[in-house]
C-alpha cells in the first residue's frame, strides 16, 4: 500500500465508505460502531466464544446439510464399514455413516459440528455465570437476560434435536426417553407425543421433522434472538469492572477500530482453530459403534451430551413416586423431567426480578459487582450450580459403580443425600469465602464521581 | 495501516472528544520492530491451507485435515492478536454511556400519541370486542392443521397386537418352543407378524420349577417354567435387557430400575413405580408358544388416563 493520499479523492477505504454512506447514509451509525468501546476483562470473552461457536456450528452445520438424508426408510447398508456391510438401517443413519467413512472430509466436519455444538453449551452456561455474579442483569438489562434465557433453552432443544437425528442406538434411547417425559405431562401429554411423533413412538415421522426443526426453526429463531441481543447490548454499552475510570456514567475499555476488532477477530479464529483441532483428534459420538436404533436392543453405559446430563441424572435419583388422582396419573418422570427443568428456567428467567425485589434496589447499575461483595448472591449461584453439577455427575451413576465396584444401590443413595445436603453446604461456604475475601481485601474501590460527589447532580442516575 | 493518519480528536453527540490518541499508542502504530512473529503465523496459515489442500487431493485423511485447518485458522488468529497487542492503540479508552431513557418531552409526546390513538380504538367499543373474536376465532382456526400431525393418541398406548392364539416368534421369525430359552436364559419375543414392534417386544425367562410365586389370578400363565414380561421398562421405555439369574431380577440400563422377576416383575430398586405387564402364555397344537390373551396392563412409560 502507498503512504500517498490523492487529495481530490482520499484513500480506497475512504471512497467506499463515501460511495456508500451517499447511497445509505450511514456514517453516523458507523462512526458509533467504530467507537464502541469494550471492556478488557477476560471474562467478557466468554459470549464472544459462543457466538463464534455457533458461526462455526452453522457454516459446518450447513455443509453437513448437502449429505444427510432425514429419512427412517430401510436400506441396507453397502459402504466402506465393514462390520455393518449388509445391515438394513434407516437412511439416515446410512447417510451418516457415509458422510464418515466416504465422502472426503465428512467425518472432520462432522465431529467439528459435534464439539462446536458442545462448546457453544458450554460458551452460554459460563457466560451466564459471569452475567449472574457479576450482576450483569440489574436494571436496564432484565431483558437482555430474559433474551439470554431463552436463547440458552434454544440452544439445548437444538443439540438434543441435532444428535437425536442420526437414528443410532444412543440418540434412538434419547428419543425413547424424551417421548416418556412428553407422555408424562397431564392432560395433553399423549397428545403432543402423537402430533409429534405422528403416531405412536417411534414412527418414521419423528427424523424429518426432527430436522427441520434442528436446522431450520429452532436456527432461525437463535439467529433472531442473537440479533435482538446483540442490538441491546450496543444500545445499554457494556457494564464494566471498577478500576481505570469506570463510572456509572462512561464506558472503560478498548474501541471497536481497529484495536479491538483485531482482537475480536482474532478470538474467533482462535476458536474455530480449537474446534477443527478437537473435530480432527478427537473422536465424537461415533455412530457406528453405537449401531443402527432397534428399540429392542439394550445400550448400557449410555450418557448423552454433556448439557443434557443434569435432566439423566435427575430421572435417575428420582425416588419411585408418581402421582394418582383418582383414575388419572403423574407418572414419576413428569417430576424430574417436565416439573425440575420448568421450575430451573422459571427462577432464571424472573432472577432479576426476584433479586430486585429481596434487595429493594431498583436502580440500573452498569458497574459489575465483584462475587464477594454480594455474597448472597454468589452463595445461592454456587449452590445451584453444585446441585446440578451433582445431577449432571449422576447421570453416570453405572459408569462410577463399575468405576468404584460398589453398587447402583449404594451409588444413587450417595448421590440423592449429596443432591441435598451439598448444595447448603456450598452456600456456607461460598458465603464464607466471600465475606473472607472481603475481610482481607477491603471494600471495592470508590467509583470516581463516588470518591468526589459533584454539587447538585446525582452521579449515578442517568435517566 | 500504512494509510493511518492520527485521529482528529473526534467528538460524540454532547460535543466532548470520544477518542484521545496518547503519544504511547502513536508510538505503537509506527513501531517497526516486532513485525517477525505476526508475519511468521500468517505465513504458517499459508502453508497449512496449501497442505489441506494436498491432503484433501490426496484422498484425505481426517485427522490431517483437522490439525492442518486448525493450524490454518490458529496462525490467523495469533497473527490478529499479537497485530493487535503489538502495533494499535491500546486504550483505555472512554465513552459517555448517553442516556438510554428518552428525554422527559420525548416520552410525553410518545405517550400523548399512543394514548390519542388508542383512544379512537376505545370509542368503537362494539367493533373492537368484534375484531378481538374474529382474530380469536382464527387464532383457533389456526390449530386445526396442527392436528394433521398425528392421530388421535388411542389404544396403541394401552394394547399390543397379543391377541388369544397369537403365537410368539424371534426376532427371526421363527416360532418359539418352550425349551427354548435355556435355564437363565432370555430371549425376546415378539407377536408374530409384528417383529420389532416397539410396544410387543417380550422377555421370555425361564425360571427353576417352583421359583416363580405367581400373582393371584396368573398361576397357569407360564408353561414350563417359561414366565414372558413386556420388555419395555415402565419407567421411560428403554428395554429392560439386563437379567441377573441369581437375583431374579431384570435391569434396566437406561436409569437401573430393578425389577423382581420371581413377584410379577414389581420393581424393586431405581425410579420404576409399576410393574412390568406380564403375558399369558400357552402352546398351541404343534407345541410351540402362543399368547393367550394380550399383557396383564399397558405396557411402557406412564401417562395422564393409563388407568381409564
Ligand atoms: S427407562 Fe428403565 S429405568 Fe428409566
Amino acid at each position: 500500500m502507498s503512504r500517498r493520499h490523492r487529495p481530490d479523492r482520499g484513500s480506497r477505504v475512504g471512497r467506499t465508505a463515501r460511495w456508500f454512506d451517499d447511497r445509505l447514509g450511514v456514517a453516523r451509525t458507523g462512526r458509533t460502531l467504530l467507537d464502541k468501546i469494550f471492556p478488557n476483562h477476560w471474562s467478557f470473552l466468554l459470549g464472544e466464544i459462543a457466538l463464534y461457536s455457533f458461526v462455526v456450528l452453522l457454516a459446518t452445520g450447513v455443509y453437513l446439510t448437502f449429505f444427510f438424508d432425514a429419512s427412517a426408510a430401510p436400506v441396507t447398508y453397502d459402504g466402506s464399514y465393514a462390520p455393518l456391510q449388509g445391515v438394513q438401517v434407516s437412511a439416515a443413519y446410512n447417510s451418516v455413516l457415509d458422510l464418515s467413512f466416504d465422502v472426503r472430509a465428512g467425518l472432520m466436519m462432522r465431529q467439528v459440528h459435534h464439539w462446536a455444538a458442545l462448546l457453544f453449551l458450554a460458551a452460554i452456561v459460563m457466560h451466564i455465570c459471569r452475567v449472574f455474579f457479576t450482576g450483569a442483569f440489574r436494571r436496564p438489562r432484565e431483558i437482555n437476560w430474559v433474551v439470554g434465557c431463552t436463547l440458552l433453552v434454544l440452544a439445548l432443544g437444538n443439540g438434543f434435536a441435532g444428535y437425536s437425528l442420526l437414528d443410532d442406538q444412543l440418540s434412538g434411547t434419547g428419543i425413547r426417553i424424551a417421548d416418556s417425559v412428553i407422555l408424562s405431562i397431564p392432560v395433553a401429554g399423549t397428545w403432543i407425543s402423537s402430533l409429534l411423533f405422528g403416531g405412536p413412538f417411534p414412527g418414521t415421522e419423528i427424523i424429518p421433522r426432527l430436522f427441520i426443526i434442528h436446522v431450520l426453526l429452532l436456527p432461525v429463531a437463535i439467529i433472531a434472538l442473537l440479533g435482538v441481543h446483540l442490538g441491546i447490548l450496543v444500545r445499554h454499552k457494556h457494564t464494566h469492572f471498577r478500576g481505570d475510570g469506570a463510572t456509572e456514567d462512561n464506558v472503560v475499555g478498548e474501541r471497536v477500530w481497529p484495536t479491538y476488532a483485531a482482537k475480536a477477530g482474532g478470538v474467533f479464529f482462535l476458536t474455530a482453530a480449537l474446534l477443527c483441532l478437537l473435530g480432527g483428534l478427537f473422536q465424537i459420538n461415533p455412530v457406528w459403534l453405537f449401531g443402527p436404533f432397534e428399540p429392542e436392543n439394550v445400550s448400557s453405559a449410555s450418557q448423552p451430551d454433556w448439557y443434557i446430563g443434569w435432566l439423566e441424572g435427575s430421572l435417575r435419583l428420582m425416588p419411585p413416586w408418581e402421582l394418582s388422582l383418582g383414575d388419572y396419573l403423574i407418572p414419576n418422570p413428569f417430576f424430574p423431567g417436565v416439573l425440575l427443568p420448568g421450575v430451573t428456567f422459571l427462577l432464571l428467567y424472573a432472577w432479576p426480578w426476584i433479586e430486585a425485589h429481596f434487595t429493594k434496589d431498583h436502580e440500573p447499575h452498569h458497574v459489575l459487582d465483584r462475587p464477594r461483595d454480594r455474597p448472597v448472591r454468589t452463595a445461592l449461584g454456587v449452590a445451584t450450580l453444585t446441585f446440578y453439577v451433582i445431577l449432571f455427575a449422576a447421570g453416570a451413576t453405572d459408569v462410577l459403580a463399575v468405576t468404584f465396584g460398589v453398587s447402583v444401590n449404594r451409588i444413587v443413595w450417595t448421590f440423592r443425600t449429596l443432591a441435598l445436603v451439598a448444595p447448603v453446604a456450598a452456600a456456607l461456604v461460598a458465603r464464607k469465602v466471600c465475606l473472607e475475601l472481603q475481610r482481607r481485601d477491603g471494600p471495592p474501590e470508590p467509583l470516581p464521581d463516588e470518591a468526589e460527589p459533584v454539587a447538585d447532580e446525582p452521579a449515578a442516575v442517568p435517566s | 495501516m500504512a494509510d493511518h493518519t492520527p485521529h482528529e480528536a473526534s467528538t460524540g453527540p454532547d460535543g466532548e472528544p470520544l477518542v484521545v490518541e496518547t503519544d504511547e499508542d502513536r508510538r505503537r502504530v509506527e513501531r517497526r520492530s516486532g513485525q517477525t512473529l505476526p508475519a511468521v503465523c500468517f505465513a504458517t496459515s499459508v502453508v497449512a491451507a496449501l497442505a489441506l489442500a494436498v491432503v484433501y487431493a490426496e484422498g484425505g485423511q481426517n485427522q490431517a485435515e483437522g490439525v492442518l485447518l486448525a493450524v490454518a485458522l490458529g496462525g490467523i488468529g495469533v497473527g490478529l492478536v499479537v497485530w493487535a497487542k503489538r502495533f494499535m492503540p491500546e486504550g483505555p479508552d472512554t465513552e459517555p454511556r448517553g442516556r438510554i431513557g428518552s428525554t422527559a418531552e420525548d416520552r410525553a409526546a410518545f405517550v400523548a400519541d399512543l394514548e390519542t390513538g388508542a383512544h379512537t380504538f376505545g370509542r368503537r367499543h362494539l367493533l373492537t370486542k368484534m375484531l378481538v373474536g374474529a382474530v380469536a376465532a382464527l387464532g383457533v382456526a389456526a390449530l386445526f392443521p396442527i392436528r394433521s400431525l398425528g392421530p388421535r393418541p388411542g389404544r396403541g398406548l394401552k394394547s399390543t397386537p397379543y391377541r388369544d392364539g397369537v403365537r410368539l416368534v424371534t426376532e427371526d421369525g421363527d416360532p418359539v418352543r418352550p425349551d427354548d430359552p435355556g435355564v437363565g436364559g432370555v430371549i425376546t419375543a415378539f407377536p408374530e407378524g409384528h417383529v420389532g414392534d416397539e410396544t410387543a417386544q417380550t422377555l421370555l425367562i425361564r425360571l427353576e420349577p417352583g421359583q416363580l410365586e405367581p400373582e393371584p389370578g396368573r398361576e397357569d400363565w407360564t408353561v414350563d417354567g417359561v414366565v414372558a414380561y413386556s420388555k419395555v421398562c415402565t419407567h421411560a421405555g428403554c428395554p429392560v435387557g439386563l437379567y441377573q439369574e441369581q437375583r431374579g431380577e431384570l435391569l434396566c440400563p437406561c436409569h437401573q430400575s430393578t425389577f423382581d422377576v420371581l413377584h410379577g416383575a414389581t420393581p424393586v430398586f431405581g425410579p420404576a413405580t409399576r410393574p412390568l405387564p406380564q403375558l399369558p402364555l400357552g402352546t398351541d397344537a404343534d407345541g410351540n408358544l402362543i399368547a393367550t390373551g394380550d399383557f396383564s396392563g399397558p405396557v411402557g412409560p406412564g401417562f395422564w388416563d393409563i388407568n381409564t
